[in-house]
């Protein structure tokens, strides 16, 4: 059991701080038999400073109260997307203005959003494909009874729970203040951990960098009040990028107008990235 | 052994202790970022640096402030929403130095027929074309206006915009039928597909019309009787542009 005690604000001195009085007394005049009995004197007043839970430190209830009166500091942004899966055509421009944004490597392994096609036939599994990340366009049909067929794009779901942040062993992938999951380039060891457990299979490792590479909501445009580049490019206003914690914000009414399912909620990764009219198949 | 003297042991063993403590606590203040830790497990630092990297696209506002006749056109067109560097490549360098940095504007077939070419898996009422059919080689500016885009000639055929259905009904036993059959096409519906929606039949009247037993319809034609159809919609079971009859 802790002493119901308060070191002071000189040296050698004890203040006990009650609701009734504040006795002081010279810690360095004071024998153990005084030291005992200041404890019990302490005692009831800091049992009844606990049980009424009030601040022990006169000081700090004294700055609480100016807190109070002046105003709430601006609510932090929460970022969030919605992909509206109905409204997407596939054109991939998202991918291709993602890599020229954000210098992603040209060669199509290297993506940090992409377009996949899901084509459902009669029977059996779902054919998915993404042919570069979707951004030259994709083939023919394949030769099979189509019972229904669609595009979803596909990004870094910017998890309020992150599997990667929580593996990276030097803390070099993060969550920022606002909810945006990032990788510090100086930081990384490349050790590739994030990647094995991101259940999206969103991040790659950058093969000029050899660090982890991956969506980043273009940070560096969202903080200065643009779009990301794949919401500023979709024709199709299929992507809608904004605030959760702004009632104003454009993708509330995404979100209250549209079914919306997350990919992989049974991971309890509580993605911010929300998908719209999407079918069971987008996983 | 005397009391009170601290052993040689003890000593040795505390100055170890107090120089392997010093040293982690050294090394800590040597090796670990001064911002690391100042919101969480991270490097507070390289979030500003992540924020000031630079930017490629400069958004369509921007765009508008100097190209405000064309922001204008486009504001009242099918591409409303679709922003400048879509087609134009990313332009935050030329919003920077106008003059000498000039964005690329498409003049060929390449681009268009990202968005338009025909996708079953394209939404349905998305204008679509099969690029190789449509006026092959033949620039698409040279007849759409690409910041106001509309058919140069209302088109005549229902399949220039519907291709998916137009495909599907061609291979099924109801080739033959006219889309007019089952659809009444207002006049202005070329010319203005949302303003002008064609109808959809509402009830099974407008297949028993040819295949109701009591039907004066060819013997061909598969016929049914009230019971067959008293409880559900015809298409409910059967895609009137694909029926597959008995299967």
């Amino acid at each position: 059991m802790s002493l119901d005690k308060e070191q002071g604000p000189g040296p050698g001195i004890v203040t006990t701080a009650g609701p009734a009085s504040t006795v002081e007394v010279d810690t360095a005049a004071m024998d153990r038999r005084q030291f005992f009995d200041l404890c019990k004197k302490a005692l009831p007043a800091g049992m009844a400073l606990l049980a009424a839970g009030t601040p022990i430190s006169g000081l700090a209830s004294a700055e609480t109260e100016a807190a109070a009166g002046a105003l709430p500091e601006p609510k932090m942004p929460s970022y969030a997307m919605a992909i509206d899966v109905e409204k997407c055509i596939g054109c991939g421009r998202c991918a291709a203005a993602c890599k020229a944004e954000n210098k992603v490597p040209p060669s199509p392994h290297y993506v940090r959003t992409w377009v996949e096609r899901y084509v459902v036939p009669r029977e059996g599994e779902a054919l998915v494909d993404s042919p570069n990340a979707g951004i030259d366009g994709f083939p023919d049909q394949p030769e099979v009874d189509i019972l229904k067929t669609f595009f979803a794009p596909k990004l870094c779901n910017q998890c309020a729970n992150p599997p990667c942040v929580q593996v990276c062993p030097v803390g070099a992938t993060f969550q920022t203040r606002d909810g945006v999951v990032l990788v510090d380039d100086d930081y990384c060891v490349g050790c590739r951990y994030c990647i094995q457990a991101c259940p999206y299979g969103a991040r790659y490792l950058h093969p000029e960098k050899l660090v982890a590479d991956k969506c980043t909501f273009c940070y560096h445009r969202i903080t200065q009040g643009l779009l990301p580049a794949c919401v500023e490019v979709c024709p199709t206003e299929a992507r809608v990028f904004g605030d959760l914690n702004s009632r104003s914000s454009p993708i509330q009414r995404v979100l209250r107008f549209n079914p919306i399912m997350s990919l992989k909620a049974e991971l309890n990764t509580r993605p911010k990235v929300f998908y719209a009219n999407a079918d069971q198949e987008i996983r | 052994m005397k009391t009170g003297r601290i052993p040689q042991q003890v000593v040795v063993l505390s100055v170890i202790a107090v120089v392997v403590v010093a040293g982690f606590f050294g090394m800590r203040a040597l090796f670990v970022p001064e911002s690391f830790g100042k919101y969480g497990h991270y490097r507070a630092d390289s979030v500003d640096a992540i924020r000031k990297l630079p930017i490629q696209y400069g958004g369509a506002k921007a765009c508008a402030e100097c190209h405000d006749e064309v922001a204008a056109t486009k504001s009242q067109g099918f591409h409303r929403g679709v922003s400048c560097e879509v087609c134009h490549g990313p332009a935050a360098a030329h919003i920077e130095d106008p003059g000498t940095i000039k964005p690329t504007a498409p003049r060929q077939r390449e681009l268009c027929p990202l968005c338009h070419n025909y996708s079953p898996s394209r939404p349905t009422g998305f204008p679509q074309i099969l690029t190789a059919q449509h006026n092959p080689g033949k620039p698409c500016m040279s007849c759409h206006k690409p910041h106001d885009p509309v058919p140069p000639n209302a088109p005549k055929e229902c399949s220039a915009c519907h291709r998916g259905i137009w495909s599907q009904k061609l291979v099924s036993p109801h080739a033959s039928l006219e889309c007019s059959t089952c659809h009444e096409v207002p006049k202005e519906h070329s010319v203005d597909p949302r303003g002008f929606v064609v109808s959809k039949p509402t009830g099974n009247q407008a297949c028993e019309r040819c295949h109701s037993n009591a039907a004066l319809a060819a013997s061909a034609i598969p016929q049914v009787t009230s019971e067959h159809t008293a409880r559900y919609l015809c298409w409910d079971c059967h895609y009137p542009h694909f029926p597959e009859g008995k299967k």
